[in-house]
């Protein structure tokens, strides 16, 4: 028996980028890893990520993965039903940003076996919890859980919940990452129906930006990036705090810092 | 074409750290994915085998095991019902030429004008094993003297240069030798119309860069030689589509996972390095563990530790 949609969630929806706004627009600052469940491997990793690395030809184009997509712009979602039986066979989601699309299988297929190809978007498959549209994805490529080195590794299996209250829709990301992620990591986002919506192309063209010696990797090594200060001193945020953690992700992590001494020249 | 005349006893080429016990390989399946094209990626013990079908045959890289060459050639029989044509080696460790001596057997050579060379119809009997000349070298032995592997499972086409050219199943394959990487006859195998390129074990999604210092292979001939791949690869869009890789180990990949694994390799050996340039003991090199933060990903293979592949790469930048 096929799944049958309980709610319509196909049309255009526009982001609402109140929630975590720094975070999406502007962009995370370096050094702030704060309200990530990260082990000490990934904080590793993000202390040695030199932002120029974005800069290498192969880096630029590189779309943001399936469970980080939802932090920008609009979407749009729609059915693929079978003509005969109109069964809800597959949801489909095109992002704005990178022009990523991904699809839902909602017929029931299993998930791949795991020597199969792991992309961006991930392997997903739906179901529906009531009105609720439950999403699970395996196959995901390396991504990041913050977008300024905090990796996110190909071994995680994302849980979304898509709930639409209206002209309102409320995407609900749990990622589960055995490998650099101590506790799940949660985020949501909300989004509102949009009936005029279009959304644009979203080209993208590698350039070399710098010329560098073939095969140069920007990185810092361990203990020397310079720029790990800047947010602890800019916000006042004791050294702990901003390296994240899981602790660091639950409201009464606030009156922890509280006791804990200011970085040095804090403003 | 070169045909080897050294005489041989049987005897077994394995580097330790690599594939499992061939006693545990009963139970073994082998999957069959299509990877793009023409080319399938075979899944079982070992490294992954490429195919290549069409009306021509068979061309298969790398064999795994001779225990799992029966269930090899069923894989082989789901895609094709041409005869095995051309086996190619990516170079020579047990768990990726363990299976040439039966699948050669099971396979003919289209023979005549100088393939056939001198000896006639007996060319034509089983398929071409095609690899670098050091992967010859380090299968066989000097008359008189025990080889690793037996006679059957040797190369009968070698090449010295860069690269050999092949045109089977109506497309371009190059065969391309990368030197001192894993080992010092490294091949990768690129079908050019297809647009899938079969890397050996330049490239796994499961374990550091095996690095056989013994055999010649070295970190920065290594990651020159995962350099080298990402120049032949074309994406669809960002990082992702178009080349299709198939590792020497794990999944079906494209340039998005070659592009990761580079940028780790690279990274860990600028680490090394750095410590070398300081006067760091081998020993102090590892106790800074400069491969933790990949070792959740990487480090779990008891075969090849993080404490391996980290000896590895300081005694080929201390040379």
């Amino acid at each position: 028996m096929l799944a049958s949609a309980q709610v319509n969630l196909s049309g255009v929806w526009s982001s609402r980028l109140d929630e975590d706004f720094p975070d999406r627009l502007a962009g995370p600052e370096l050094g702030d890893y704060g309200g990530l469940p990260i082990n000490a491997a990934d904080r590793l990793r993000a202390t040695s990520w030199n932002a120029s690395l974005i800069t290498l030809p192969e880096y630029q184009c590189r779309v943001h993965p399936s469970d980080y997509a939802a932090s920008f712009a609009d979407i749009r979602m729609w059915e693929d039903r079978d003509r005969d039986t109109q069964e809800l066979v597959a949801i489909h989601i095109h992002h704005f940003a990178w022009a990523t699309e991904r699809t839902i299988w909602m017929d029931g297929r299993p998930h791949p076996p795991d020597y199969a190809l792991h992309t961006a978007m991930g392997f997903s498959t739906g179901k529906w919890d009531g009105d609720i549209l439950t999403v699970t994805t395996t196959h995901l490529k390396e991504g990041w859980a913050r977008r300024n080195g905090v990796a996110r590794s190909d071994r995680a299996t994302v849980t979304e919940h898509f709930i639409r209250h209206g002209d309102d829709l409320t995407w609900v990301i749990v990622v589960n990452d055995p490998v650099y992620f101590t506790e799940p990591l949660f985020r949501s986002r909300d989004y509102v129906f949009n009936a005029t919506g279009q959304i644009a192309p979203y080209p993208c063209e590698s350039v070399t930006e710098i010329i560098r010696p073939k095969g140069q990797i920007p990185h810092y090594l361990p203990n020397t990036n310079p720029f790990l200060k800047e947010y602890q001193v800019n916000h006042g945020i004791p050294e702990q705090a901003a390296m994240g953690g899981a602790e660091t992700m639950y409201p009464e992590y606030k009156q922890k810092i509280a006791t804990m001494p200011k970085p040095g020249g804090a403003k | 074409m070169k045909t080897l005349f050294l005489a041989a006893v049987f005897g077994a080429a394995t580097f330790a750290q690599e594939g499992p016990v061939p006693g545990n390989l009963a139970n073994t399946e082998i999957h069959v994915l299509p990877a793009q094209g023409n080319v399938y990626m075979l899944v079982g013990a070992g490294g992954n085998i490429a195919v290549q079908v069409g009306h021509d045959g068979a061309l298969i890289v790398d064999t795994q095991y001779a225990q799992l060459a029966d269930k090899i050639l069923a894989a082989i029989k789901k895609v094709s019902d041409r005869p095995l044509r051309y086996i190619v080696n990516t170079h020579y460790h047990a768990d990726h030429i363990g299976g040439n001596e039966p699948l050669r057997k099971a396979g003919a050579t289209i023979a005549g004008g100088n393939v056939a060379g001198d000896l006639g119809a007996a060319a034509s009997e089983g398929a071409q094993i095609i690899a670098h000349d050091n992967v010859a070298k380090r299968m066989t032995a000097p008359t008189g003297q025990q080889a690793p592997t037996p006679t059957g499972a040797w190369p009968t086409d070698t090449f010295i240069d860069d690269e050999k050219k092949l045109w089977f199943n109506g497309e371009g394959i190059e065969i391309i030798h990368l030197p001192n990487a894993h080992t010092d006859g490294d091949s990768i195998v690129f079908f050019r119309r297809s647009d899938v390129i079969a890397t050996g074990d330049l490239f796994t999604t499961t374990d550091y860069p095996v690095i056989d210092v013994a055999a010649g292979g070295t970190i920065n001939g290594f990651i020159n030689g995962v350099n080298r791949i990402l120049d032949l690869v074309i994406t669809v869009y960002g990082q992702e589509g178009g080349t299709m890789i198939i590792p020497g180990h794990g999944r079906l990949s494209d340039a998005g996972d070659l592009i990761n694994y580079r940028e780790m390799i690279t990274i860990i050996r600028d680490r090394v390095q750095d410590m070398v340039k300081k006067g760091m003991t081998l020993e102090q090199v590892k106790a800074a563990k400069p491969t933790f933060d990949y070792d959740p990903l990487y480090g779990s293979n008891p075969r090849w530790t993080p404490d391996m592949f980290v000896e590895a790469v300081y005694k080929t930048l201390k040379k």
